[in-house]
């Protein structure tokens, strides 16, 4: 295997948790809510995953315990926007602030700790062409997962009665309740898909990106997701081309660390996160408001009954 | 649209004792209403008068306190508009209930049960537009559709569900005279196909053109329930309101004098991205004068208003000129100093801090030339600013120095514009004066705004509601898509002329415009 390859490989796996848990974000925005607690939830997902991984030796186990510990917490969140009609902002932050905490506590007794890596599908013949071969044939599971997911969401969103429901809730959620449309019923769902994916997200760098738990593990991850979101103007496709993006991001700075270009390494580690102001910035100098944003992401909705 | 006829003598649907309590607040005192099928019958009353509570329980958005619902003689429980419309009600709403990012089949569907599929939207959409005149594209995003396109939308969503009662909040609010026509066509139409209509109105005329039967509401309660085309329209009104409404005095002789206000050839692009570009905008007001600026909602008003208030700067100074004064480039303050006064339309949010007192308030214009020195905030004299407005202009508060968001719309209307007319300014330019405002309030409003007028100032009046204008302005243009018709006195103008000039027809077959 080429170097070349090995970087290509990497930044599969570098975007593979960011994917993830921004379509699970763009989900839960669709329908309106603006969950800041992406950070909090995946990491709770990658050391709930871990643990469950390392205790029953399955990562089967594991990644169905990431999954629902994103989930459980979103479910929390739910009940805090949803339930209390809550602040979104504070509740997502403090959701972040909390899962940093608990998941150290969760992690604490897996610390060193090592999972061994997980067998990559390998589709015969075709992973053998030079180059490409391995980088589109002879990934994990995760990989193609994510990349079905992307598909999926599109679909839903765009080509189903539901998810045409949904848009609209995100749209306007007090003509979307006099039209008698469900809002609480759909927004819990589509937080908690969104939660569910975060612990994806989280169980995926914890048991193949580092394979190990230390706390904090998550390093922003997060919050480049949320970012991603906006980047995207609230478009699967768009996600997918972004995270990838900063995926790469991610991995050269690596390199270019490695390779002493004389650039100090705290400014090359900083690049992804720069750049996720950057695409922010941009963004809001061209169109004012952001395109593509759900009418009423952020509102609580308190119906006159 | 054919509707199964009811046992005959049976009401299609009975209303009794429907009553409605919000804390303290009665907005439905025992209301009694019944609506015989194929009968269009009108719904009257004030703002506040219930009107809206009572149709929001009848389409099962809200719960009655109390009271039975009776549909073709069987008492119901409406529990949610997916219910309401299982009965057979569909609503057209106010503020419509629509999607602007969404393409106009989509606004549909998703109001539709989940057989219906977008194609087969698609297919039905034509056919009821052509049966009824509703021309629609069923691929356009909502937020590029003028207000009669969007309540068409509205209308055709109900259609589809064959309703046997269609009700229509306060339909023509946002509609040109002939797009308001054109509906009253299709409502005649439905009603002698059978289908029974609850019309919602202030609009008198309207209701007097459309139907035989008007039950009018005030406080919460039934007054009356009356034949409108028997009734003269002052004794509506008095039924309305509860007492006599006066009318509004401009017998006072006028002879504009000087230029206050000189807008020429104004352009601009337009704010956001579903903004209106100003085109090439040319005004004069002068001492003593009403100027009325009719248009229906989403024409460049808002635009006007900021680029006259100095929100948004034109790039030449010469555009704007104020009490002789190139101020194109000037903010809002150096504006206000120049003797300039404004009201934008949405008064809580932009027009007064909602959780700020009214004390306070006083200090977003008046800062500009008193309540405040050397940047501190001279409290007391903004205490007893606050302390005039609300004598002068009967601003009826809860406390001595409430919250804004505490008043209602009308009081909050007549704190914010007696706080721009008690700096008494050379000019006022004011943007929908009494909109969404009760007609006592709106009536001691337009009477302070020509009495301004009359003691020599300038009032430039942006309004949607032709009624006002008519009955306020001395001269009137009308904006259509960002450019404005010439201002003509308003003996000159007739309905049926600003209605073409609203549609933008006048310009396109020319020659209307003789000045």
């Amino acid at each position: 295997m080429t170097t070349f390859e090995a970087i290509l490989l990497t930044i599969v796996t570098a975007s593979t948790p960011l994917l993830i848990a921004a379509l699970g974000e763009l989900v839960t925005e669709r329908s309106g809510v603006l969950n800041l607690g992406v950070e909090g939830m995946m990491v709770m997902g990658a050391a709930c995953s871990f643990a469950a991984a390392v205790t029953f030796d399955s990562t089967l186990l594991g990644v169905a315990a990431g999954m629902l510990a994103g989930a459980l917490m979103a479910a929390l969140f739910a009940l805090l926007v949803l339930g209390f009609a809550a602040n979104q902002t504070g509740s997502g932050l403090a959701l972040t602030i909390l899962g940093l905490g608990l998941s150290g506590l969760i992690g604490a007794p897996f610390v060193g700790a090592r999972r061994d890596p997980i067998a990559p599908v390998d589709i015969p013949v075709l992973s053998d062409i030079p180059i490409v071969g391995r980088l589109f044939f002879e990934q994990d599971l995760f990989v193609y997962a994510s990349i079905v997911l992307t598909v999926l969401v599109g679909l839903y969103l765009m080509r189903t009665r539901s998810g045409l429901t949904l848009r609209s809730i995100g749209e306007n959620h007090t003509s979307a309740n006099a039209l008698g449309l469900p809002v609480w019923r759909v927004r819990f769902w589509a937080i908690l898909f969104g939660g569910a994916c975060a612990g994806l997200a989280g169980a995926y760098l914890a048991l193949v990106y580092t394979r190990f738990w230390s706390p904090g593990m998550t390093a922003g991850r997060g919050w480049i997701a949320l970012a991603l979101v906006v980047f995207a103007a609230w478009r699967p496709g768009w996600v997918l081309v972004g995270a990838y993006i900063f995926g790469a991001a991610t991995v050269l700075q690596l390199h270019a660390q490695a390779a002493q270009f004389g650039v100090p390494s705290q400014v090359l580690s900083a690049v992804p996160y720069l750049a996720t102001i950057v695409a922010l910035l941009l963004l809001s100098i061209r169109h004012g408001r952001a395109i593509g944003a759900p009418g009423s992401l952020g509102v609580p909705f308190v119906p006159d009954r | 649209m054919k509707a199964d006829v009811p046992p005959s003598g049976t009401p299609l649907v009975e209303l009794k004792g429907i009553s409605k309590r919000y804390g303290d607040l009665l907005a439905n005192n025992g209301i009694d209403l019944s609506i015989e099928p194929g009968e269009i019958q009108a719904l009257l009353g004030e703002n506040g008068a219930g009107k809206s509570t009572l149709v929001k329980i009848l389409y099962g958005v809200i719960e009655p306190s109390a009271g039975v619902i009776r549909w073709q003689g069987r008492p119901v429980t409406i529990g949610s508009p997916v219910e309401a419309r299982a009965l057979g009600l569909g609503m057209v709403f106010q503020h419509f209930s629509l999607f602007d990012e969404l393409s106009v089949a989509e606004n549909i569907a998703v109001a539709l049960s989940s057989e219906w599929s977008l194609s087969k939207v698609r297919e039905k959409l034509g056919e009821i537009s052509r049966t009824y005149g509703l021309a629609l594209d069923a691929d356009r995003a909502v937020w590029t559709l003028s207000a009669g396109e969007r309540q068409r939308i509205e209308i055709v969503r109900c259609l589809l569900q064959n309703p046997r009662l269609l009700i229509l909040d306060e339909p023509t609010s946002v509609l040109t005279p002939q797009e308001a026509e054109h509906l009253f066509t299709t409502l005649d139409r439905l009603s002698a196909e059978g289908c029974s209509i609850l019309y919602i109105s202030h609009k008198l005329e309207e209701v007097r053109r459309l139907c035989r039967r008007a039950t009018i509401l005030r406080a919460g309660r039934v007054v009356a329930t009356i034949d409108p085309r028997a009734s003269s329209a002052r004794e509506i009104a008095a039924l309305m309101v509860g007492s006599a409404v006066g009318e509004i005095r401009t017998d006072a002789p006028h002879h504009p004098q000087g230029e206050m206000l000189r807008v020429s050839n104004l352009s601009m692009p337009p704010a956001g991205l579903h903004g209106q570009a100003l085109r090439d905008i040319s005004l004069v007001a002068r001492a003593g004068e009403i100027v009325g600026i009719a248009g229906v909602a989403g024409n460049g008003q808002s635009e006007l208003f900021a680029a006259l208030s100095g929100e948004r700067l034109p790039d030449r100074a010469e555009s704007v000129v104020i009490n002789g004064k190139p101020s194109g480039t000037l903010g809002i303050d150096p504006r206000r100093r120049l003797g300039a006064a404004f009201v934008p339309e949405e008064r809580l949010g932009h027009a007064a801090a909602p959780s700020h007192s009214l004390s306070e308030n006083t200090l977003i214009s008046h800062a500009a030339t008193e309540v405040s020195r050397s940047g501190f905030i001279l409290m007391n004299a903004a205490r007893r600013v606050a302390r005039s407005i609300v004598q002068s202009f009967d601003v009826r508060t809860p406390e001595g120095d409430p919250q804004a968001r505490k008043l209602s719309g009308g009081n909050l209307q007549k704190f914010v514009i007696g706080r721009e007319i008690i700096r008494r300014p050379k000019l006022l330019i004011v943007d929908q004066p009494t909109w969404g405002v009760d007609a006592g309030a709106a009536r001691l409003i337009r009477q302070a705004l020509v009495d301004l007028a009359r003691e020599g100032s300038a009032v430039v009046v942006v309004s949607q509601d032709l009624d006002e204008l008519f009955e306020v302005a001395d001269r009137m243009a009308v904006i259509h898509q960002g450019t404005l018709s010439p201002l003509k006195p308003i003996g000159e103008w007739t309905k049926e002329a600003v209605g073409l000039e609203m549609l933008g027809v006048a310009q396109a077959q020319g020659g209307v415009h003789a000045v």
